[in-house]
């Protein structure tokens, strides 16, 4: 899952210098498929995530995916629940119902990435 | 064993056999094949290794339903984005930008890039489900195609969701009433990596493509169609820049109508030898002969009568180029330009190992299907041997005979002998497929060799049985008459001096009747001459005669008169004189 290439490495190792990871803005778009059991619980997972770690510094829109069909393609977005993470970049996408926490912030770069088992 | 699997019509529709409802794919020659199309609203597994034309099937599925049939659809692309797919499919002839701009067809990409994707829980599809539906629903679409549904594999890390989502999908497209692709890549002992055949029972067809002598043929097999009859061959299948072009049955069932209608071999004293009018149309001919006998230029001259008749033919070329035949056919005085400027004639010249036979068959089938010719030439058939084994070989012509008759057109395929043997294996082994066979042999006698021609076989025909000699001229083939000298049947330069030595025995009998003539005419002359003297001669007696006969009645009466005067005047009896009297009058007349 790391980025392996140098070109990336030396990219992603000059942000990691420059972030400061405390006042970046997160910008959170949420996809869910209407009223399922899998989305409730990334609703409430996500908005737990935010209040403890992105406490005014977020934006969060969650979109059910069965009223905005035609914008799934351009999100690409194939599974449900996925939550992209517009910003800061890089964009990453998140899928599943958000319950497995550390990977959910490692995800979103609050926490480091655990190292490869 | 290949079998006839479907009955060809003549208009080149397909019974339906049995009720399941089908989606014809426009693909030509896979609705002969799978009876009509794939099963209507069901999903149909595309399977294969890379680069097998997956893709491309299912393109040209979504493409021709959108042209031809008038069935919108949706591409689910995992692998190409739509301007690649676009660009792709450009090469061999569709227009998907314009089918996309006419709202006839979907493209969506879905990317899965496992770098950019975090798994944190619990999910399923319904995006993907969403996304297809939306796609569906803006056009009205009836038929999807899922390119390659197995990227999700490799894209999600969760198989089990996977899988249950699959089956869910599948579920979701039937009832949808669907008529769906989906391709997978094939997999190690299975027929898709991540067993995709448990899911889709309905119809599966194999795509492959082997290399056999170093000669690249693409196949396609009906693995299994539930509820249809189908042909269960591997079938060779073409792409070029008019898609996907599969070569769907063996033989129709020995039933082409048998013409009666002859038409002209292009050699007048040729049709005089088969019975007057030449071969029956629809027939077959083979032309044998070893290298140089002229096979190419008997050929030349069927196709020269035809093209003059005005009937379309096809030049299938396996040694020589177009202008190569074109200028050879020209120094005997055949012109085969203004035929090919006209439109009438086609070359299609191709060697025989550039494709495997499979292939060349597929390829021939797609000439006759767009020219429609009424007649066609093979130059050399034996050539295509070189491609494959001599039964492959032998099969692949049955099939190619059985196709030219089923379509009703004359055909002449040459082969080529090896030494002068008539029986020789090449020929022999494809002899019994076909309905004419005329042999060309080199005959070497005096330190020459002469070409002669003498027609084997001719079903129906009242044929001659002689060898005659074949002539090469700047005219054209002409044939001789047979030659039959003291020494057999005489042939070039021999001929020529048999004939010049019976010229010249003519020529002094012709001479010596002249003679005869003259001395018979002299002798008459000469009679006729002495006849005259001879009868001036007889005139001359016979004028003499009469003269002296007269003088001599003459004398008598003189005489008579004389002794009257005697006897009156000695006064004797005149009862006796009178009486002598009467008897001188007796004498006297």
């Amino acid at each position: 899952m790391k980025d392996k290439t140098p070109g990336d490495a030396t990219e992603s190792f000059e942000r990691a210098l420059a972030r400061a990871p405390k006042d970046q803005h997160y910008v959170l778009r949420l996809f869910v498929a209407g009223t399922t059991p899998n989305s409730l619980r990334a609703i409430q997972n996500i908005r737990l995530i935010c209040e403890e770690h992105l406490q005014g510094r977020h934006e969060l829109e969650v979109i059910d995916i069965y009223q905005h069909a035609g914008q799934l393609a351009a999100e690409q977005v194939v599974v449900a629940p996925t939550l992209v993470k517009k910003g800061p970049l890089p964009v990453r996408r998140l899928i599943g119902d958000l319950a497995n926490r550390n990977r959910v912030l490692a995800g979103l770069d609050i926490i480091p990435r655990p190292a490869p088992e | 064993m290949r079998k006839p699997i479907v009955a060809h019509r003549k208009d080149g529709a397909v019974p339906v056999l049995n009720s399941l409802p089908k989606t014809p794919t426009g693909v030509s020659g896979l609705d002969e094949i799978t009876v009509g199309g794939l099963p209507k609203g069901r999903t149909t597994l595309v399977c294969g290794g890379a680069g097998c034309g997956k893709t491309l099937l299912g393109m040209e599925f979504l493409v021709r339903g959108a042209t031809q049939f008038g069935e919108a659809g949706v591409c689910i692309s995992f692998e190409e984005t739509p301007e690649e797919l676009a660009s792709n499919v450009a090469s061999i002839g569709f227009d998907v930008r314009a089918l996309v701009a006419e709202k006839k067809l979907v493209i969506d990409y879905v990317l899965l890039d496992r770098g950019q994707v975090e798994e944190t829980g619990e999910y399923d599809l319904e995006g993907l489900f969403v996304r297809l539906a939306h796609a569906v629903d803006t056009i009205g679409a009836k038929r999807v195609v899922l390119d390659s549904l197995e990227s999700l594999f490799a894209g999600l890390p969760n198989e089990a969701i996977l899988r249950s989502e699959m089956r869910r999908l599948f579920r979701w497209l039937k009832d949808r009433g669907l008529t769906t692709i989906v391709t997978a890549e094939k997999g190690v002992g299975t027929l898709t990596r991540h067993g995709l055949e448990e899911y889709i029972s309905d119809c599966v067809i194999v795509l492959d493509h082997r290399v056999q002598e170093e000669i690249f043929t693409r196949r396609l097999r009906v693995m299994k169609y539930r509820g249809s009859t189908h042909g269960t061959n591997d079938y060779p299948f073409l792409i070029d820049r008019d898609g996907i072009s599969i070569m769907p049955v063996t033989s129709a069932a020995l039933q082409h109508t048998a013409s009666t209608e002859r038409i002209s071999a292009g050699v007048p004293a040729l049709d005089e030898m088969l019975g007057g009018k030449g071969y029956y149309r629809g027939g077959t001919v083979l032309v044998s002969g070893s290298a140089g006998t002229g096979k190419t230029s008997l050929a030349a001259h069927f196709l020269d009568a035809a093209c003059a008749r005005g009937e379309p033919c096809v030049f299938f070329a396996f040694q020589e180029s177009e202008s190569q035949v074109a200028r050879n056919m020209r120094s005997i005085g055949i012109d085969l330009e203004p035929w090919i400027a006209k439109g009438l004639l086609r070359f299609h010249a191709e060697r025989p190992t550039a494709v495997g036979l499979e292939m060349h068959l597929v390829r021939m089938h797609r000439v006759l299907a767009q020219f429609r010719p009424r007649l066609v030439v093979l130059d050399p058939v034996t050539a295509l041997a070189q491609g494959g084994s001599l039964s492959e070989t032998q099969t692949m012509l049955l099939r190619l005979v059985d196709m030219l008759k089923a379509q009703r057109i004359t055909a002449m395929m040459t082969t080529l002998t090896q030494g002068d043997d008539a029986q020789g294996q090449s020929a022999a082994h494809i002899s019994s497929l076909v309905d004419c066979w005329l042999h060309l042999q080199n005959i070497e006698t005096n330190g020459e060799r002469n070409r002669v021609l003498n027609v084997l076989k001719a079903r129906g025909l009242a044929h001659s049985n002689q060898v005659r000699e074949f002539l090469l001229t700047a005219r054209g083939v002409q044939l001789q008459q047979a030659y039959l000298g003291e020494a057999g049947v005489l042939t070039g330069s021999a001929r020529r001096a048999q004939e010049a030595r019976d010229a010249s025995v003519d020529l002094l009998m012709q001479q010596e009747l002249d003679r005869r003539q003259l001395a018979f005419e002299r002798q008459h002359k000469a009679l006729e001459a002495q006849i005259d003297a001879l009868r001036l001669e007889l005139a001359t007696e016979e004028q003499e005669w009469r003269q002296f006969s007269r003088q001599s009645a003459a004398q008598l009466r003189q005489k008579g008169e004389d002794r009257e005067l005697m006897v009156r005047s000695r006064s004797a009896d005149a009862s006796a004189a009178g009486g002598k009297a009467k008897r001188d009058k007796g004498a006297k007349v």
